[in-house]
């Protein structure tokens, strides 16, 4: 068994096209990397909306330095 | 690979496209310590960070679809239909675009192209410091760095786009497809995003907000200049034959070319890269008065305006042309920032937009008449050709769509950063815990001392 169909190199190098792992998966793997990619955006939009809020509403209290 | 010379030819044009990517990543490392260095203390982390995002944002979605919109789009939509045949080899899912013991070239034309996004989409980020939202930022990065300038790059830059069929259309060395549209974006996005707080004084004449660190400043355009000498060459295709590019050109004499396959040489193009950036920096320091930011960005910009022609001019006409496209982007800059109060933190529209199109204006007359590529059929460089390509590149690709983005940002209120955050510093949002403990110190030292001194 080998992940990218060759388990020696005993071959006609002329003859080899590709060398990647799970070939004919490659529509599945260009899926995942655009859920990755999007939901990257969506993680990072949450998390700079609630640092712009905390940061805002921390800017309006009044500072209590006793 | 079958037969010396092709292997030899193969492997040495994989490792030249390899060795110009390595050198323009110092073209985005440049842009990063200028961009950090005209900003504020308050902001630089901010800063940093928006800028080094480019980097995977702009991979992945030109991994994903840029790389293919190049190949589909050179007559889309006005002259033909979307060619899937070119694409196919180009798509995410395709055998090529992964490790190919047949194919050792696609994987490094790739990455020549991507810096090339990443270029663009630094070029807008560095005019909009200090006051957009990082995550309306990237969303532009994506649209510049992955989408509109390729497009402008399959029209205008590719041997069968329309522009260089129709129009004559000759960029060599990117005035248009890569900084008049880059410096149209920023100025499409600065139209709606406004100046940062403190920009204008009450009666509307600009503050100078100096950058905090002019020697960094300095350090990181020479980086790019040294990353820029690594994107010209690769430009290039660097050695092919008559019967390869199968067009006009009769003989067996192998040569250079630039992407449109007409002839050049890599002697050319270093000739007038540093007759350019000469004649650059001269006219910078003169028209600034020795204003060293001026002066600096001003050798970018003389490269920047002789670069459509620089496969062709005499250095003389390079230096020339560099020397007239800063005055040009000098002193527009400051008309548009007075007329039309336009805040560009850097003078990256000046720099790559204006200098872009003036140097895409004057190619069309220097190189009046000249073939804009080596198959029959397509139209000669002209000024009118020149001129239309300018306008596209700066107006249609450029301005247009990132004003139209920028005011749906708006409308969402997810364009700019409040206001308190602005006086405040972006820093303080990332680094609030530190701050707030530094200020909490100082406070509690302040009143000990007023004690102290009430006691005393």
């Amino acid at each position: 068994m080998s992940t990218i169909g060759y388990q020696q190199w005993a071959v006609d190098l002329a003859q080899v096209t590709s060398i990647y792992p799970f070939q004919g998966s490659e529509i599945v793997m260009t899926i995942i990397g655009v859920v990755f990619w999007l939901g990257w955006h969506k993680v990072q939009f949450n998390h700079e909306n609630q640092q712009m809020n905390g940061a805002s509403e921390v800017e309006n209290t009044p500072s209590d330095t006793s | 690979m079958d037969g010396n010379l092709n292997a030899l030819t193969t492997i040495f044009t994989e490792f030249y496209y390899w060795v110009t990517v390595v050198f323009m990543f110092m073209i985005h490392v440049g842009f990063c310590l200028y961009e950090v260095s005209a900003s504020r203390h308050k902001n630089h982390m901010h800063t940093l960070m928006k800028n080094v995002m480019i980097i995977p944002l702009v991979t992945i979605t030109f991994f994903l679809f840029g790389w293919w919109i190049y190949w589909t789009f050179p007559n889309f939509p006005l002259f033909g239909t979307l060619d899937l045949d070119a694409g196919q080899n180009n798509l995410p899912w395709s055998e090529t675009m992964g490790p190919n013991l047949n194919d050792h070239i696609t994987g490094v034309f790739w990455a020549a192209f991507l810096l090339f996004s990443w270029t663009a989409a630094s070029i807008v980020s560095g005019s909009v410091i200090e006051r957009i939202r990082s995550s309306a930022f990237w969303i532009h990065a994506i649209l510049i760095g992955s989408v509109f300038w390729v497009i402008d790059a399959a029209w205008g830059w590719h041997y069968a786009g329309w522009m260089v069929r129709e129009l004559g259309y000759h960029d060599a060395y990117a005035s248009g497809v890569i900084h008049a549209i880059a410096g149209g974006y920023a100025l499409g996005v600065l139209t709606v995003l406004g100046p940062r707080i403190g920009k204008f004084d009450s009666n509307g004449v600009a503050r100078i907000i100096p950058p905090h660190n002019p020697w960094l400043l300095a350090v990181g355009i020479f980086m790019i200049y040294t990353g820029f000498w690594g994107f010209y060459a690769a430009c290039n295709v660097p050695i092919i034959s008559p019967a390869l590019i199968d067009g006009q050109i009769t003989g067996a004499t192998w040569t250079a070319t630039n992407i449109y396959l007409t002839p050049t040489t890599l002697s050319a193009i270093t000739f007038n890269f540093l007759m350019s950036l000469s004649g650059g920096l001269m006219a910078a320091y003169i028209v600034s008065k020795g204003d060293a930011f001026w002066t600096f960005s001003g050798g970018l910009a003389g490269i920047i305006t002789a670069s459509a022609g620089n496969d062709l001019y005499h250095p003389i006409q390079a230096l020339l042309i560099g020397a007239v496209g800063v005055i040009c982007a000098y002193k527009l800059h400051y008309y548009v920032e007075r007329k039309f109060k336009i805040d560009d933190a850097v003078g990256a529209v000046a720099v790559h937009g204006y200098a872009g199109v003036v140097g895409l204006i004057i190619s069309g007359f220097v190189l009046w008449g000249v073939p804009s590529s080596p198959f029959e059929g397509y139209a000669v460089i002209n000024p009118i050709g020149q001129l239309l390509g300018a306008l596209i590149m700066f107006g249609l690709l450029g301005f247009l769509p990132a004003y139209l983005v920028t005011r749906v940002q708006s409308s969402l209120g997810i364009l700019r950063i409040p206001e308190t955050i602005e006086l405040k510093g972006l820093d303080f949002v990332e680094n609030q815990s530190r701050e707030l403990a530094e200020e909490h110190l100082v406070a509690i030292e302040k009143e000990r001392s007023v004690r102290d001194q009430t006691q005393s």
